[in-house]
């Protein structure tokens, strides 16, 4: 077995310096007749040429999205990771590296973290980002949790802009924490009058909306104020900080996002990593890990974890969160892409995005019967086809096209929204995948 | 640069012009050599459009710096430079199980066929990744002997969330939720479980582990009633032992109602021995990271799949794994009401994420499964338990064991009796460490141990290895008792950094890069 060290040999040395006559022996507190002989029903081990054949044979299975005209996004786009941010995240040193806990021989973690913190905390304008989350939805989730600490009420307003997998999310961990959530109905247009009120902790919103839609959120941020509530801004699509107005210029109280954009695959779902920022005023409020500067004993800078006294190794059941991880070597590939990008990057970047999805946009809605239904949007918008959008997405799959995410199974049993598709482009999306799109959704509405 | 010119040379002391000592070469922030105009990807031109960003484009700066590539690699190796990982050297972390990452793992995770498709493209282009799902489902619920399992929580806290959730949902059916409030924790448990606990509602009530490091069925009926939810038992726990009461603790609590919550941390050091259905557990989560080899990567992406009995199976979160004819598919979305909802019929208590799981963390441990196979699973958890009671037999007579000299599963614990008189703390021991070139071992937890140090080597390391370690160590308990007090108390002279004020970093945060002349208002 190539991983294992011991031959025979070590293993009877070994023994003989514990003093014990067998490994089993050292397995004596199991409760008797419960030690397994072996698992017959799992295969034995196997060579590396065998395990790359067997996986290799299921990856096959499989379409990549770069080997087709690709459309989908709500939440997982797909861009252009840099060669050398794949290369450096591989680094034995990051890779195979634990939390720095021991943060002499753990700076090159520490300080990427502080230089991630800081890049968050500029993009959503927001004073200070922890070291990162799971992802977008349960940082969504956290960021609702946290709004009740500040607010000392358990009551959240959630758009109906926002991702139905962010809701669901929110909606489960609320109802078995006994808080309450007010959802709206789902579309492009949201109407929050009359909903907040003086029992509301937070509002929820996302930043392209989930049908793609952006549209100003300061008066919303007055009017959540107004009430004593706070407002968290959701992103799916973090190219978007390149274009749009930041959360924090619009007065939102925690930003929250799905950084996978920046630096990451797309990996059918994960990892990724969530983006949570916050004003200063809250920090002792936030969930999750976070980087600090300091000095050491010969007065030179330094970073380490701080402010652990809001987490559950220390505080246990009074903890901020549960949370004990962090999103490591996501929040890596992140930091690496956006120093790569940086400011003027990232702004031309977020541009060539909105320049591929506009032309996209145009095309589509010169197909007969196909309206664009978000006219205000970042890279992704949506249409309204005659026919039901799954049934599209699926002949477009005939195609060789995967053209979006139907809004039915983001939004399954609402017959008002069978119609629409949602469709992302991005700086990776050519005019050959735009006319093969619009070719095959002629075709296939024809 | 500090002049130097003027004063004797102080030999390997001295200060260099520079601040770097060969190898290691001091990197400041990428704001502090970046800038706003450099940009290391090269774009192409955006077509002509008229911008459909109306009132909401940006105007504002966002003051983020930019290197070029060649800047950037060179940045980011050097920050590594400064990092000590499993690939240089024995990482013994007790808990935390840093065993070897097989390079395989990252060769299959990114295969385009896993790592480029997309969460919500037609389940009809992504067949195979959602068969490696099954797959690895399979040998998840064949270690353990568990019916079923959910893969989507993110970590192994995140995993306690949803067996715990499960619990709560069961109560709810059973009508018993709003009674059963309690959940019993031992005192010796990671700070997760009882912030899991709480974060759900559950009020925790500590059960004191006995004498031995073990948890015993006495003290566990004691504390049990009608109002008692469940109880989160480590096992093997996080003293290094295995709970030799935990099938009687799981059929009392069974029989007062309760369910077993097990904290599966520690697995790897009983996977392909001991199948914790057999034991009565009810669910489990399962750190990839941990037993399955998927790298820590500093602090994630870690992936904490659960386990579940039949009494739980049907509370599984969205989404779940069905097999139609010869083909898995992934169901999203809650079965309607009508779809029958007979006993055992699922019953999602929700979702936990968005989207799937951690998809790129079960191709690697899938490919890490196949590569051991039952067999080597069986072998790697029988190393792992065979090379932490090496170290235990080897250092036994110069450091001290809390609960006597007894075996242990795949980490050992020792305690800070034997520092006793030389002035010097488990931390001082531990810095040491790190300037005989060793990742210390995590200290200060357990918490029911004073100066804990539990020393976990894994599978991975040979005996040449541990004899090394071994050496290191004695050397510094002698050292300890024979009074080189300064040894410790400057401790790491030789890291790239020298002991870090903890203190000021708390009270007066500095959490991120500032300008200069915004740090001065």
């Amino acid at each position: 077995m190539r991983y294992l060290p011991h031959d025979a040999e070590d293993r009877r040395a070994m023994l003989a310096a514990i003093g014990s006559d067998s490994v089993d022996a050292l397995f004596e507190a199991v409760p008797p007749g419960l030690l397994l002989d072996g698992l017959p029903a799992l295969p034995g081990h196997a060579s590396e040429i065998a395990v790359e054949r067997a996986l290799s044979g299921l990856a096959a299975r499989n379409v990549p999205a770069g080997t087709v005209p690709f459309f989908a996004g709500c939440g997982a786009y797909k861009h252009h990771v840099p060669a050398s941010v794949d290369h450096l995240i591989q680094r034995s040193e990051f890779m195979t590296a634990y939390t720095p806990y021991q943060p002499e021989i753990a700076q090159g973690t520490l300080q990427y973290l502080f230089e991630f913190q800081t890049q968050v905390a500029l993009l959503t304008g927001m004073d200070v980002a922890n070291a990162s989350m799971y992802d977008g939805s349960t940082a969504a989730a956290e960021a609702v949790f946290m709004a009740h600490r500040v607010t000392k009420r358990r009551k959240a307003v959630l758009s109906g802009g926002l991702h139905p997998h962010y809701r669901a999310v929110i909606e489960t961990l609320s109802h078995y924490s006994s808080h309450e959530v007010v959802a709206l109905p789902p579309g492009p247009r949201q109407d929050f009058a009359g909903v907040i009120d003086g029992e509301t902790s937070c509002v929820v919103v996302q930043l392209p909306g989930v049908f793609g839609g952006i549209q100003d959120v300061t008066a919303l941020a007055e009017l959540a104020h107004a009430q004593g509530a706070l407002l968290i801004v959701v992103t799916t699509e973090a190219v978007s900080y390149g274009a749009l107005r930041s959360p924090g210029s619009m007065g939102a109280d925690i930003a929250v996002a799905e950084g996978q954009s920046i630096g990451n695959g797309l990996n059918f779902g994960g990892p990724y990593l969530g983006l949570f920022a916050t004003r200063d005023k809250f920090v002792r409020q936030m969930p999750g890990r976070l980087c600090g500067e300091t000095v050491d004993e010969a007065g030179k800078r330094g970073f380490v974890l701080t402010l652990s006294t809001r987490e559950q190794h220390i505080r246990r059941d009074k903890a901020t969160s549960n949370i004990c991880t962090n999103s490591g070597l996501c929040s890596l590939a992140f930091t690496i892409h956006m120093t790569l990008l940086g400011e003027a990057g990232l702004k031309k970047l977020a541009r060539v995005n909105h320049a591929n999805a506009v032309k996209l946009a145009e095309a589509l809605a010169k197909v007969p019967g196909v309206e664009l239904v978000t006219p205000q949007f970042f890279n992704e918008f949506t249409i309204r086809t005659p026919k039901p959008g799954a049934e599209v997405i699926d002949a477009l799959v005939d195609e060789g096209v995967i053209g979006g995410v139907p809004a039915s199974r983001l939004f399954p049993g609402n017959a008002d929204l069978d119609g629409l598709i949602i469709v992302a482009a991005t700086e990776l999306t050519t005019s050959a995948d735009r006319d093969a799109y619009t070719h095959a959704l002629a075709k296939v509405l024809s | 640069m500090m002049d130097m010119t003027t004063k004797s040379f102080a030999g390997e002391s001295a200060p260099t012009f520079t601040g770097n000592r060969a190898l290691q070469i001091e990197e400041p922030l990428v704001f502090e050599i970046g800038s706003a105009v450099t940009c290391g990807v090269d774009l192409e031109e955006p077509e002509a459009v008229e911008s459909r960003l109306g009132d909401m484009e940006r105007t504002e700066a966002i003051g983020l710096a930019g290197l070029s590539e060649p800047e950037a690699v060179r940045h980011y190796v050097r920050l590594s430079q400064k990092n000590y990982s499993i690939d240089s050297g024995i990482f013994p972390l007790g808990s935390c199980t840093m065993k070897h990452n097989p390079r395989l793992n990252e060769k299959m995770a990114r295969l385009p066929g896993f790592g480029d498709i997309h969460p919500l493209q037609p389940q009809r282009t992504v067949e195979g990744a959602v068969r490696a799902m099954a797959e690895l489902s399979d040998w998840l619920m064949t270690l353990t002997g568990m019916p079923a399992v959910a893969l989507s929580p993110k970590a192994g806290a995140h995993g306690e969330l949803c067996g715990m959730i499960a619990i709560r949902a069961a109560l709810e059916a059973r009508g018993e939720a709003a009674t059963r409030r309690v959940v019993l924790v031992p005192d010796s448990a990671h700070g997760t479980n009882p912030a899991t606990a709480a974060l759900l509602g559950f009020q925790v009530r500590p059960v004191a582990a006995g004498k031995d490091g073990t948890v015993h069925i006495g003290a566990v009926r004691e504390a049990l009633g009608d109002d008692v939810a469940a109880m989160m038992l480590t096992n093997p726990n996080t003293c290094g032992l295995f709970e030799p009461e935990i099938a009687e603790i799981a059929a009392a609590l069974h029989d007062a109602g309760a369910y077993l919550y097990c904290d599966g941390a520690n697995f790897n050091a009983i996977a392909g021995k001991v199948r914790p259905g057999d034991l009565g557990v009810d669910a489990m989560h399962i750190n990839l990271h941990k037993t399955f080899s998927t790298p820590h990567g500093g602090g994630g992406p870690g992936a904490g799949p659960v386990v579940f009995s039949k009494a739980l199976a049907p509370f599984a979160p969205l989404p779940l794994l069905k097999l139609e004819g010869d083909a898995w598919t992934l169901v999203e979305d809650s079965p309607a009401a009508s779809d029958g909802a007979g006993e055992g019929a699922p019953r999602p208590f929700g979702r936990l994420v968005a989207f799937h799981g951690q998809m790129g963390m079960f191709t690697r441990a899938l490919t890490y499964m196949l590569s051991f196979g039952a067999d080597g699973i069986r072998q790697a958890s029988e190393d792992a338990v065979l090379n932490a009671n090496y170290i235990r037999a080897k250092l036994r007579d110069v450091m001290s064991q809390p609960f006597g000299d007894r075996a242990c599963m795949h980490e050992v614990l020792f305690d800070d009796s034997f520092l006793k008189g030389t002035g010097l703390t488990t931390l001082d021991f531990a810095k040491a460490m790190i300037d005989e070139g060793f990742h210390p071992m995590t200290v200060y937890f357990p918490l029911v141990v004073h100066g804990a140090m539990l020393i976990e080597p894994t599978e991975s390391e040979s005996k040449h290895s541990l004899d090394q370690f071994i050496a290191a160590l004695r050397g510094l308990a002698l050292a300890a008792r024979e009074g080189e007090t300064e040894r410790f108390k400057g401790a790491p002279r030789f890291a790239p950094r020298r002991r870090l004020d903890e203190t000021r970093a708390a009270r007066q945060p500095v959490l991120r890069w500032r300008p200069k002349e915004a740090t001065a208002s």
